[in-house]
This record gives structure tokens, C-alpha cells and sequence, in this order.
């Protein structure tokens, strides 16, 4: 074969390899959503942030609204300080409220912002106050057996009485 | 004594063969630069290498995503996960099969072809007559290959898992009827860029270097009659697949180990 014929053959071979990065990362991967990475930090302290990790969504009204960029314990108060970014022109007033949800049953959590009624807004590295722990199903069932324990046990002492 | 003599001879054996492939990659390495500036044989070998090992990449691909994505299929919507297969899917193919499942054809498909070739040439003496010319064969025979298999190698462990993911999409989404935008935008939330695509895209390239400096090396140490060819071929194929097999398990422990 002539050596263009060669050269040709060889491009279209690159030229492949680079189509099938662009489709993995654009449709098969994270690279579309790295665009609106720009966003301000705000901070909240939950008592316990259950199963969340870097990277989960913020959302807000079930729309994706910003992301978790780090987790660490608050080595002060031994809450758990979530650090997220807020997409650019969202704003939140101040007494917005943060929860830990769950997607689904079986879901990965995510943190669901709640707008509160304040006419003044959150800004760059302002604290949610208001936040609310991630439910953890030991702490639940747990709490829910030692009510039962309770119940079943209140009248048993006045018995030996009579 | 003796068991103690031949366990020593063994060892320095071992360490020597060791020591001269060391030297060898060192060679490579060392005229691959050169290589460069005649672009002309990387081109050629790349073309060798790459676009003719293009049918089996792509048809193994295809088998590959069909029948993980049914296999799959199976298992996930017992838990009704179905969703979620593309992303199972995905990042099989991206983290792990890609690169391995291509680096092994790789070696069956391009390694065995270097391996004979230069085993060839070697017998038919035509090695030693470029060295009569003051040519280094390793500068304009092996390091054009070397480079050229480095270069093919990435490319076609990204084509394997692009088509591979095409695969589960049609079973996927044509066959079984599983929601296309959930198939797709599930990947994009699971998949990350870096972590996922480029540490395989990291993978396969020292697949690549590893796949091809074996077959060179078997090659280039051949005995030069037909047994020694045959030895040296089939050398090739297990030296380097068992090789793939353990570096990816390294790599795969230092890539992914932490969540």
C-alpha cells in the first residue's frame, strides 16, 4: 500500500479513538455536568451525616441544585461538617434548612435544602443552621423497640401491687 | 549439595534473564525518541498494529456488551435495579474489561505477529546484516514498533469499551426496553471522568508497553530455527497475558482501592 494510503488509514484509526473518548465522556460519563461547577461554598454541621459522601447532589425541591465537595468531623462540637457548592445564581434565604434524604429505599443519599422565608439570603461560606441528620435504620429500630419495651413493660409493676 | 547448586544456578539464572530484559526495555526506551524523528515507521507500525487488530477489538467488543448487559439484565432486576444497567455495564468495561480483554487479544492478535516477524528475521540473518551496514536494528527495527504499540494499544481498549457500551444499549434499551434517558443519565451520575475513564485510559498504556516490549523481547531473543519461532510465539502470548493479568490487579489496588 502507498504510504498515504497508509497515513490516511492511520488518522481515521486516531480519529476513531478519539470519537469513542468524546462519546464516553460526554454521554457515557460526568464531563457534561463539570460546566456549571461554578458555585459558591456554604457549610452545614449535622449531628450525624448517616451514609453521604463527596459528590453527592444538593437539592432543592428535588432539583439538583449545586453538589458536596467534602465531609469532615468538626474536631470542636463532633459534628459532621459537610462543606457543598451552591450553583451560581441560586440564592437561599437565611434560615434555609438542610436535611440528609434518601433516594428511594435503597438509594444514595443526598442532601435536600429547603428554602426558608428570611429576606436575607445565604452568601459564599455562610453555615446552614437549621439541619436534620440523616436517618440511620439501627438508631430507628433501636428507638422503636425500647418504646415497645416501654409499653409492654408500664403495667407490669403496678401488677404485684394489689 | 548438589539441590543446592542447582537451586543456586537457578536463581542466578533467573536474575540474569532479569537483568538483560531490564537492559533491553532500557534500550527501547533509550531509541524511542530517536524513532520519533522518522515518523514515517511509526506510522507504518501503528497501522500494522493498530488498524489491523480494528476487526477483533470491535467484534469482541460487541460480544462483550451484548452479554453483560443480558447477564446483568438477569441479576439486577430481581432487586429492581434494571435502571442501572448501563452504569454496571459502563464501568466494567471502562475500569477493568476494556483494558484487559483488549490488552489479551492484543497479545494473540498483534504481540504474535511482532514476535514471528522479528523472530524471522533474526533466523534469516537479516539483523545481523543490518548491523554489518552500522544500523542498529533495535534504533530502526524494534523502537518504531515499541512506540507504535503504545500508541495503538490505548486506542483500541477506548474503542472496545465505546463499542462494548453500544452493545448494552441495544440490548438494553431495543431489546429489553429499558428507559433511555435513565440508561444514559444514570452512567453520567455514576461514571467519573478522571477516576473511571482515565485510570483506564492509564491502564492501557502500560498494558501497551508491557504487551509490546514482551513480544520484542521474545522476539529479539529467539533461536533463530523454526522451533525456536514457535517457542518464542507462544512464549509471547502466555509472558504477556499472565503479565497483564498481575500488573492489573497492582493497578487496579492502587487506582481504586480507596471509595
Amino acid at each position: 500500500m502507498s504510504k498515504k494510503g497508509i497515513e490516511t488509514l492511520v488518522g481515521l484509526f486516531v480519529l476513531l479513538g478519539i470519537l469513542a473518548l468524546t462519546f464516553i465522556a460526554l454521554k457515557a460519563a460526568n464531563l457534561a455536568s463539570f460546566g456549571q461547577r461554578d458555585g459558591y461554598v456554604l457549610q452545614a454541621r449535622f449531628d450525624n451525616i448517616g451514609g453521604l459522601k463527596a459528590r453527592a447532589p444538593v437539592r432543592s425541591a428535588g432539583v439538583a441544585v449545586g453538589r458536596v465537595t467534602s465531609i469532615r468531623l468538626d474536631p470542636k462540637t463532633y459534628q459532621g461538617l459537610v462543606t457543598m457548592e451552591i450553583d451560581r445564581g441560586l440564592q437561599f434565604p437565611r434560615d434555609s434548612s438542610a436535611k440528609i434524604l434518601t433516594n428511594g429505599l435503597l438509594g444514595d443519599q443526598y442532601i435536600g435544602l429547603e428554602a426558608g422565608g428570611d429576606e436575607k439570603n445565604l452568601v459564599a461560606g455562610d453555615t446552614v443552621t437549621q439541619t436534620q441528620s440523616a436517618v440511620v435504620l439501627e438508631n430507628l429500630i433501636g428507638q422503636f423497640l425500647f418504646n415497645k419495651a416501654n409499653d409492654a413493660g408500664a403495667p407490669a409493676p403496678a401488677a404485684p401491687k394489689k | 549439595m548438589a539441590l543446592i547448586q542447582t537451586l543456586g544456578a537457578r536463581t542466578l539464572r533467573w536474575l540474569y534473564s532479569l537483568g538483560h530484559a531490564a537492559y533491553f526495555f532500557a534500550d527501547l526506551v533509550r531509541f524511542s525518541p530517536a524513532a520519533l524523528r522518522r515518523f514515517g515507521l511509526v506510522v507504518a507500525q501503528v497501522h500494522a498494529i493498530g488498524n489491523r487488530s480494528l476487526v477483533i477489538i470491535v467484534a469482541s467488543g460487541l460480544a462483550v456488551g451484548f452479554v453483560l448487559a443480558l447477564q446483568m439484565y438477569y441479576a439486577l432486576v430481581r432487586y429492581g435495579a434494571a435502571e442501572s444497567l448501563g452504569l454496571v455495564v459502563n464501568l466494567s468495561l471502562v475500569r477493568e474489561l476494556g483494558p484487559v480483554v483488549a490488552a489479551l487479544l492484543f497479545a494473540g492478535r498483534a504481540g504474535t505477529s511482532l514476535t514471528a516477524e522479528i523472530g524471522l528475521m533474526k533466523a534469516g540473518e537479516q539483523l545481523a546484516a543490518m548491523e554489518l551496514m552500522a544500523i542498529d536494528p533495535r534504533a530502526r527495527v524494534l523502537a518504531p514498533r515499541f512506540l507504535g504499540g503504545i500508541v495503538a494499544m490505548p486506542i483500541l481498549a477506548l474503542l472496545f469499551s465505546t463499542i462494548g457500551i453500544i452493545g448494552a444499549w441495544v440490548v438494553a434499551v431495543l431489546l429489553i426496553g429499558i428507559d433511555a434517558g435513565n440508561f444514559w443519565s444514570i452512567q453520567q451520575s455514576g461514571v467519573d471522568i478522571w477516576r473511571d475513564v482515565g485510570n483506564g485510559i492509564v491502564k492501557s498504556a502500560v498494558f501497551g508497553v508491557i504487551c509490546t516490549f514482551v513480544a520484542l523481547y521474545q522476539g529479539y531473543e529467539t533461536q533463530a530455527t523454526p522451533e525456536g519461532v514457535a517457542y518464542a510465539t507462544t512464549r509471547t502470548v502466555v509472558v504477556s497475558s499472565l503479565g497483564v493479568l498481575g500488573i492489573d490487579f497492582i493497578l487496579t489496588a492502587l487506582m481504586f482501592s480507596t471509595p
